[in-house]
């Protein structure tokens, strides 16, 4: 089991022909992820450098190779658009990998977004369920480990048979439970990139596997949040402890902490980046008006503290924390 | 990006915002001239001379000055040209000031505040307003908070007026004065939109005392803030060429040229990391076995060597650093630009600090080669397991 995606998701990759669309799409073949085309608007008919079939719209994607992700590396100005594309396509989960989006663009397909999950599960679905889950933009996206075969060469001989790698993340850090001396995964969610790598390299050599990773991106207004992979992490039978990781700024992880108190049975453990970051640089003072007191990383810590969570002292001491939530 | 009062009043009046007539000089020659047109466009003797920079604190710097007289315009354009400003917000060593705005002063009847920012949380823009204006609104916020109205903004549709004028009346608009708060609020929207900003601040906001022409007043912007978001620049060139290098930090600057992410700190330990996150976590390591960092350094998931070398080079321009720690997992980063980096800047710049490396991640392993090949270049290096074993190894080496 896993969240979000599995070895079966049929992925593809919004920008394939632009360096990095073209590099991490192998990467993500290399891995063991069901790449099934890529899409570049006027490149339709072509195939890419691994014999992947190009479209020139998702739409014609999905109705060709029945799409269920999308990775997105098309440039800053055109990833909103390129976000509002795979939903209408019925696309399910929307990985923007993209850095440098305008937040005006994104408050705007957030919006945009949030209406068609709101008319597509109908008012009297409980629970909830979101048709479309974005992560990102600016994030390293997803992953679901699995088991190493031997081989991360090529497509054919690939590093896994039975994971799923949406992103940029090194695949090898990662994981499966059935390699895991512990025999136990977990959870990671992470507002970081590499910090998240150093998460799930710290819990791997605790001999923990991981059973997704998400990177859910360091923009102000993005996809999917911490309280909502929290709420997927706690729902999945597999995954048996939750690490989050936060960073100064807003109040996600405020939030996060009072979600953890009512809603979360599982082990958590956290940690806050920029304990030591200089006060004043990056925060606007109206922002600072808006969050009041809160937003600092002594805030999120003593928030997730009063909520059960092991907190990590630095970035070293993460899988330690993990591990010592989960009293193993 | 920031942009300077002048611009931001110019910005605010091509929306339709009244501004008190106002012209910027460069000289103190030109202060008396000036002074004379704009108080008597005005009709008073009264104007305010203002330091443009974007640091804060000028007023207790001595930096905004009402002068009513041709020689006491000269007289305060004078200290203000030939002095540099230092407030809190400077740093000790100051600013020098080369543009002056000069304004014509009004009475004022209220101050009142107005801003539009994004709130993270609700992922909306929010209109802020407050009766309580002229003052610094996080005192306000703080002590006070219920003297601030905060109205979410439809991301789709955008402000609507009828919210505008509920906040006029909420505080405190009478008569003709209603519609012209209403029509400041949505051309500071609607600017706000089209023009990406992540902060636009109008503080005060002034209604004048009743007069014969106007029984109710005017309402005008007197000082106006503008941040913008930096990601969106790209689709407003007429923005972007409002930026002032001036006004940066020359390291951070040249830091950005090679599109790496560099902030000077206080310390004597220099990082170069990728990605804000462990970038900040690394920072946060440093300071857990006793040290202090110098720098916060990202280079970005897609570096070249020759930034690499670059950021080696900002680095070590800043003499307080006395050792190194390079932390580099990487994703898109390949660690073998990092070590060819390192190589690079050994034979130009030379270490003579202490330098710990951490390589994880991304073709690690032909970056630990390029490094082990260079090591006779690299005397001061110490390779380090991992995160703790780097921030113990550096903190100890500087000592």
């Amino acid at each position: 089991m896993a969240v979000l995606i599995n070895a079966d998701t049929k992925v593809i990759c919004q920008g394939i022909t632009g360096s990095f669309g073209a590099v991490h799409t192998r990467g993500c073949l290399h891995y063991g992820t069901k790449m099934v085309g890529g899409v570049t608007p006027g490149k339709g008919g072509q195939k890419d450098a691994n014999g992947l079939a190009i479209f020139d719209t998702v739409k014609q994607a999905v109705d060709e190779t029945g799409a269920e992700a999308t990775m997105i590396f098309v440039p800053p100005a055109f990833t909103g658009d390129a976000i509002l594309e795979a939903a209408d396509a019925g696309i399910r989960v929307i990985c923007a990998i993209t850095e440098g989006v305008p937040v005006q663009d994104m408050i705007r397909v957030r919006a945009v977004l949030d209406e068609m999950n709101i008319s597509a599960r109908g008012a009297d679905v409980e629970p909830a369920q979101d048709l479309f889950t974005l992560i990102g933009p600016n994030c390293p996206g997803v992953i679901t480990p699995g088991p190493k075969t031997g081989g991360d060469k090529s497509a054919a001989d690939p590093y896994t048979n039975n994971g799923c790698k949406i992103g940029i993340m090194p695949g090898y850090i990662h994981t499966h439970i059935s390699e895991a001396k512990t025999g136990k995964a977990v959870g990671i969610v992470s507002r970081s990139g590499t910090l998240t790598y150093e998460a799930v390299w710290q819990t791997s050599n605790f001999g923990l596997a991981q059973s997704t990773c998400i990177g859910i991106g360091g923009d102000p207004v993005r996809g999917i949040d911490h309280i909502d992979c929290l709420r997927l992490f706690e729902d999945d039978p597999e995954t048996a402890g939750i690490l989050m990781i936060g960073e100064i700024g807003g109040t996600d992880e405020e939030a996060a902490a009072a979600y953890i108190k009512e809603n979360v049975t599982k082990p958590v453990a956290a940690f806050i980046a920029g304990r030591t970051a200089p006060p004043g640089k990056r925060m606007g003072h109206a922002g600072a008006i808006i969050s009041g007191g809160e937003g600092t990383a002594q805030s999120k810590i003593t928030a997730l503290r009063g909520a059960g969570a092991v907190i990590a002292e630095t970035p070293a001491d993460m899988g330690r924390a993990m591990v010592e939530a989960m009293g193993l | 990006m920031k942009i300077h009062e002048y611009q931001g009043r110019d910005l605010l009046a091509s929306y339709g915002v009244p501004v008190p007539a106002a012209s910027v000089i460069e000289s103190i020659e030109d202060a008396a001239t000036t002074y004379k047109r704009v108080t008597s466009e005005a009709g008073t003797d009264l104007a305010v001379i203002k330091a443009q920079v974007h640091a804060g604190g000028r007023g207790k710097a001595g930096f905004v000055k009402l002068v009513r007289s041709p020689e006491e315009a000269t007289e305060a354009a004078k200290f203000m040209l030939s002095n540099k400003m230092v407030s809190v917000q400077t740093g000790p060593d100051g600013l020098e000031v080369t543009k002056l705005l000069v304004a014509a002063g009004v009475d004022i009847a209220h101050e009142y505040y107005l801003a539009i920012t994004t709130d993270r949380a609700t992922r909306k823009n929010v209109l802020i307003a407050s009766a309580e204006g002229g003052v610094e609104i996080e005192k306000v916020a703080e002590e006070n908070p219920d003297a601030i109205i905060k109205t979410p903004i439809h991301p789709l549709i955008g402000l609507q007026p009828h919210q505008a004028r509920e906040v006029a009346f909420r505080l405190g608009f009478k008569g003709k004065q209603v519609g012209q708060a209403v029509k400041a609020m949505m051309a500071l929207s609607q600017l706000f939109v089209e023009k990406d900003c992540s902060l636009a601040e109008i503080n005060p906001l002034i209604v004048t005392p009743s007069t014969g022409d106007a029984p109710d007043g005017q309402v005008l912007a007197i000082d106006a803030k503008f941040t913008f978001d930096d990601n969106a620049t790209f689709r407003h060139k007429d923005i972007a060429g409002l930026f002032d290098p001036a006004e940066e930090n020359p390291a951070e600057l040249r830091a950005q040229r090679f599109g790496l992410s560099y902030i000077a700190l206080d310390g004597n330990i220099g990082c170069l990391v990728n990605g804000a996150g462990l970038a900040m976590a690394t920072m946060d390591t440093i300071k857990h076995y006793g040290g202090e960092p110098a720098n916060f350094l990202d280079v970005g998931g897609s570096a070249t060597e020759e930034a690499v070398t670059e950021a080696f080079r900002i680095i070590l321009s800043d003499h307080a650093v006395k050792g190194i720690m390079v932390n580099i997992f990487g994703g898109i980063m390949d660690c073998a630009v990092i070590a060819q980096g390192i190589v690079n800047a050994a034979k130009e710049v030379g270490f003579k600090v202490p330098l710990v490396v951490r390589l994880e991640g991304n073709n690690v392993e032909a970056g630990r080669a390029i490094l082990k090949e260079a090591s006779a270049s690299l005397s001061t290096l110490q390779a380090a397991e991992d995160l703790a074993d780097a921030g113990e190894k550096v903190v100890k080496a500087v000592g």
